[in-house]
């Protein structure tokens, strides 16, 4: 075990690294950015610019507003949003993690079981009709956009169906069609490549070993396809939560949701740099949280990396 | 195995004389005709009907979309206020939908006639809301979407190979620290690269090329760099090296050679996401802004006037669709082409 | 000696993107009771399609044109595949060639011993483990009852090949084929290996078909051997008489390009060439463009089997009464020699 908790906290350690570069990053790129976040800033005299910048801080030199900034970052302060004159961007995103964070959810789970059914068909009857179908299925999903995708959705089943609303998150209902539009990514990705995995797992010695102990093909699938393939489709999992993420900006936008993404694009619009900056920080600490549990559980589910110290003889 | 002969010992015994031409060269003669490698994977592709018709519409795509710098049936960006949302009207065709009549509250339009339009006039896919020509329109995004594509493209080919070329064959502590960049540089979602680009230049094409100059080859430099090290251990590059190759030489001369399917086929799955991105990011009002049209822009345009004007969105949404599609088959292809041990 | 199994003019094709490709042209052998049956030929010889084919393991781009396999008295080539997973198994059972990717890397082995126990006999989990138990323990795994819970990667190559031999053994096969179930280890791990399966031969009386391509490792394990070319067996006979009276020029090769240590010559006979294009055989015997004792007739017709003794069989011209008579290679000569002595030894 000795090797394995020196290899967590290698990474986590990284994961705070590369954490902290990011910030860097950003802040850095923040002061590039030209404009004041004051509205109406050519009727504003220099002089009145001047003890604005006093007021929040932007008159001290770079290098202390960067330790401010570290330090308010570190205790979950991202400063008031320029858009919300009254709000601080900390309250602002964080009412709004619950709508993203459940559209996420319900997307990559649905999306990746309905990929892996589907990749594994593929798999099995490789070749088939069946085989045709899902690998169509995975096609279309990865080529048509995803705003393509909800707005079909929309046009669909809202309006000349009638039978799901347009728009908005008010109940379970509202969640369906923005999580099928979200869902399409995963669906595709995994399926895709359950099915490369399955196929040359399937083609394996130790395949052959189990048809020759008399299983069928759907125990061996099961017993000794799914686990050698699900194994390294954790591995997509990193890419798969940054698709999500992209993905969220549209469809939020689309079905008006009140999430992190909707409100990410309002900022973005309104030039309202704490709360882009907050965004970014925040986008980016997921993805590397993921990347970080992903290789963890890695270690911890793949038995060659788990014993690797393991008696040999 | 037909006798001729009732039985054994009816076979004259001149049968039996040691056979002549059997010389030493005819025997080492190795039986079966072995195809070189490229034109083995391209009959596999050839028969790979999805992939086949995929790369034809291509070429014709891409055929219009150059074509159409010098000739293209309007002016993408001439406004014209007259003549402002009109459904499209093929001359000869006179099926509603395509001979310039729409529905309108129920009832059968002709509104090139209420427009006054005169009848040499024709807009094959109609007008959108500032009465420019869709059509010239959708020619000029694809043209910039492929454009963008190409870009994308090209910087995997330059960076991505490059980077992981050199991180692969030098390993040891350059490969580490450059691994671990790569790492950090990853840990960045490419959407946020992106925003902040637009962000800090103003939104154009140029800020779009700079964040895939800086995101889009990751992918690449990563399977790039894993090839090299696989093959790096290849006993024929142990040979070279002990032959007193230079290690840039037997990159150029067996590692690049040997991956090249492998790039090939990153490549055309890199260049969708890269249409995808530009497409999304015009879609969400960050990208290109009109009067530029990309099929990003279009898209955004369609969907402002989706509920009375579907087909303003339909139209680049299928043109974008089909160009991811065939990308995807095509990639899917040379993938299957290059590697036939995947298919049964 | 009782027949266990039967295969009569086995004829099997693939359709590859070529075309038809002949690999397998009219096979009959048979197998007996308690006995070790070796058959020996280079890659792509046949070897391994005709055992596959007895556990009716091909691709699906492999017909079965002729023939039939008999075992027990039922034709194996007409069984549904659901017949098939009953024999698989559990009458019939496989080891494969190399044992670091014969097992499955994320199941322990425990489990994956029991695996066919459970599938094919009404046991607990608790009971067959206890059965992979004793298998493992027959087959010389050290400290087994610890070891059940551990994975592959935790065990070297000549374990684990001992644990692929406890799988195919757990449910008493009658028949078990060896596809080159040494070619991937070391000499010394070869040696206990075979030494194992010797041993468990004698304990459960097992039939063996031991598939290899190294009359080396043949010598010391089989009863009978049978020599294959280019999809046809082409000289058949108990050990003795295969190493020491050798008939067919194929088998003069392979004998002659192995080394002993009682052979005097110091340069190895290796036959030039390789194996013909079996998408369209040649006319004649297979072997003809390769044999420097060709005769004319070997362009024209397959020569049929012609018998020595009611064990051995060859089928090659040479021993037809028109054949002229030929110098064998100086090891052969040599082998002819220590045969005829020990025959004279008999009968004297």
């Amino acid at each position: 075990m000795g090797s394995y908790l020196k290899y967590f906290f290698k990474r986590v350690f990284f994961m705070v690294v590369t954490l902290w570069l990011i910030a860097t990053i950003t802040f850095f790129l923040m002061q590039l950015l030209p404009g004041t976040p004051y509205t109406n800033q050519e009727r504003l005299s220099p002089e009145t610019i001047a003890m604005l910048n006093k007021q929040v801080g932007l008159d001290k030199p770079v290098i202390v507003q960067y330790g401010i900034y570290l330090s308010n970052l570190v205790q979950g302060n991202f400063g008031i949003s320029f858009q919300f004159k009254n709000q601080a961007v900390a309250s602002l995103l964080a009412g709004r993690i619950g709508p993203s964070l459940q559209l996420g959810l319900q997307a990559i789970i649905f999306g990746t079981f309905i990929g892996i059914v589907l990749g594994t068909i593929s798999a099995m009857k490789q070749n088939s009709w069946a085989d045709t179908a899902s690998t169509l299925v995975a096609i279309l999903g990865r080529s048509i956009p995803n705003f393509v995708f909800a707005v079909l959705l929309q046009y669909i089943f809202a309006m000349k169906l009638r039978i799901l609303p347009i728009a908005k998150w008010e109940g379970f209902a509202y969640t369906i069609l923005p999580t099928l539009a979200l869902a399409m990514s995963p669906l595709a990705d995994s399926a895709r490549f359950i099915r490369t995995e399955m196929v040359e797992v399937l083609h394996s010695d130790y395949v052959e070993l189990a048809r020759a102990k008399g299983l069928s093909r759907w125990e061996i699938a099961f017993r000794h396809g799914l686990r050698n393939s699900l194994i390294p489709l954790m591995t997509l999992l990193g890419p798969l939560a940054v698709a999500l993420m992209t993905g969220s900006l549209v469809v939020e936008n689309i079905f008006a949701i009140p999430g992190i993404g909707e409100q990410f694009v309002k900022s973005i619009m309104t030039n309202d740099y704490p709360t882009i900056m907050a965004v970014t920080i925040l986008y980016s600490f997921m993805l590397v949280f993921v990347i970080l549990v992903v290789d963890l559980l890695y270690g911890l589910v793949d038995p060659r990396i788990r014993l690797s110290e393991g008696s040999k003889s | 195995m037909e006798m001729k002969y009732p039985s054994i010992v009816d076979i004259p015994a001149d049968e039996f004389q040691p056979l002549q031409k059997n010389t030493e060269e005819e025997r080492e003669e190795i039986a079966a005709p072995s195809l070189n490698f490229l034109q083995d994977s391209w009959r596999r592709l050839k028969k790979n009907k999805a992939a086949v018709i995929s790369m034809v519409l291509l070429a014709v795509i891409i055929l219009i979309s150059i074509v159409t710098i010098f000739v293209s049936p309007q002016d993408p960006s001439k406004q014209n206020v007259d003549y402002i949302n009109l459904p499209p009207r093929v001359p000869g065709l006179n099926i509603d939908g395509l001979n310039g009549k729409t529905m309108v509250a129920g009832e059968l339009v002709d509104k090139y006639a209420q427009a006054d339009v005169p009848s040499n006039v024709n807009y094959l896919l109609g007008t959108d809301g500032l009465g420019r020509d869709v059509l010239s329109r959708l020619f000029m995004g694809t043209r910039i979407s492929l454009l963008i594509a190409f870009i994308a493209a090209l910087f995997d080919i330059t960076i991505g190979v490059a980077y992981g070329l050199i991180s692969g064959m030098l390993g040891g502590r350059v490969d580490n620290a450059m691994q671990r960049f790569l790492e950090i540089l990853s840990g960045i979602p490419n959407l946020v690269v992106m925003i902040l680009m637009l962000v800090v230049f103003e939104p154009g094409i140029f800020s779009i090329v700079a964040a895939m100059a800086i995101t889009n080859w990751i992918p690449m430099a990563r399977i790039v760099r894993a090839q090299t090290l696989k093959l790096k251990d290849q006993e024929y590059v142990l040979a070279g090296m002990t032959l007193g190759e230079s290690k840039w030489k037997i990159a150029f001369k067996h590692i690049i050679p040997n991956i090249s399917s492998v790039i090939i086929i990153q490549m055309m799955f890199s260049i969708p996401t890269a249409i995808f991105f530009e497409a999304f990011l015009s879609f969400i009002g960050l990208g290109l802004t009109p009067p530029a049209a990309s099929l990003g822009t279009l898209l955004n345009d369609g969907y402002k006037t989706f509920l009375y004007l579907p087909y303003l969105l339909w139209i680049p949404a299928v043109t974008i669709s089909l160009i991811m599609i065939c990308f995807n088959l095509i990639a899917d292809g040379l993938r299957d082409a290059f590697d036939p041990k995947m298919k049964e | 000696m009782e027949k266990i199994l039967e295969v009569n003019n086995l004829t099997i094709s693939f359709d590859t993107y070529a075309g038809k490709v002949r690999a397998i042209r009219g096979v009959d052998f048979d197998l007996n009771k308690g006995e070790t049956l070796a058959i020996v030929g280079e890659s792509g010889s046949g070897k391994s399609v005709t055992t596959r084919t007895i556990m009716r393991l091909l691709s699906s781009n492999a017909n079965i044109d002729e023939g039939q396999i008999l075992f027990k008295g039922q034709n194996i080539v007409d069984k549904s595949e659901k017949e098939m997973q009953k024999i698989r198994g559990r009458e019939i059972a496989m080891i494969f060639q190399d044992p670091m990717t014969s097992l499955d890397p994320t199941m322990t082995i425990g489990k994956q011993v029991a695996e066919s126990l459970r599938k094919h006999k009404k046991v607990s989990k608790k009971e067959s483990l206890q059965e992979a138990l004793d298998l493992l323990n027959l087959v010389g795994i050290p400290d087994a009852e610890k070891r059940l819970k551990n994975y592959p990667h935790q065990f070297s190559g000549g374990q684990r090949q001992r644990i692929v031999i406890a799988i195919a053994l757990i449910c008493n096969p009658e028949i078990l084929i060896a596809d080159e179930p040494t070619t991937a280890l070391d000499v010394t791990i070869q040696a206990q290996i075979l030494e194992l399966l010797k041993e468990i031969q004698e304990k459960i009386e097992t039939s063996i078909i031991f598939i290899t391509h190294d009359l080396g490792v043949v010598a010391n394990v089989a009863d009978r051997v049978a020599v294959m070319y280019a999809g046809k067996i082409i000289e058949v006979g108990t050990a003795e008489e295969i190493f020491y009276n050798p008939q067919h020029p194929y088998t003069w090769g392979l004998l002659g390009s192995m080394p002993t240590l009682e052979s005097e010559d110091d340069r190895l006979y290796a036959i030039p060439g390789s194996p013909p294009d079996l998408l369209d055989p040649p006319k004649g015997d297979a072997f003809y463009p390769r044999n420097e004792f060709a005769l004319k007739i070997d362009a024209e017709m397959e020569p049929p089997f012609f018998e020595l003794s009611n064990t051995h069989k060859a089928a090659t011209w040479l021993l037809a009464p028109q054949a002229p008579a030929v110098n064998p290679p100086a090891e052969i000569q040599r082998r002819w020699d220590i045969f005829r002595k020990k025959q004279n030894q008999y009968s004297a």
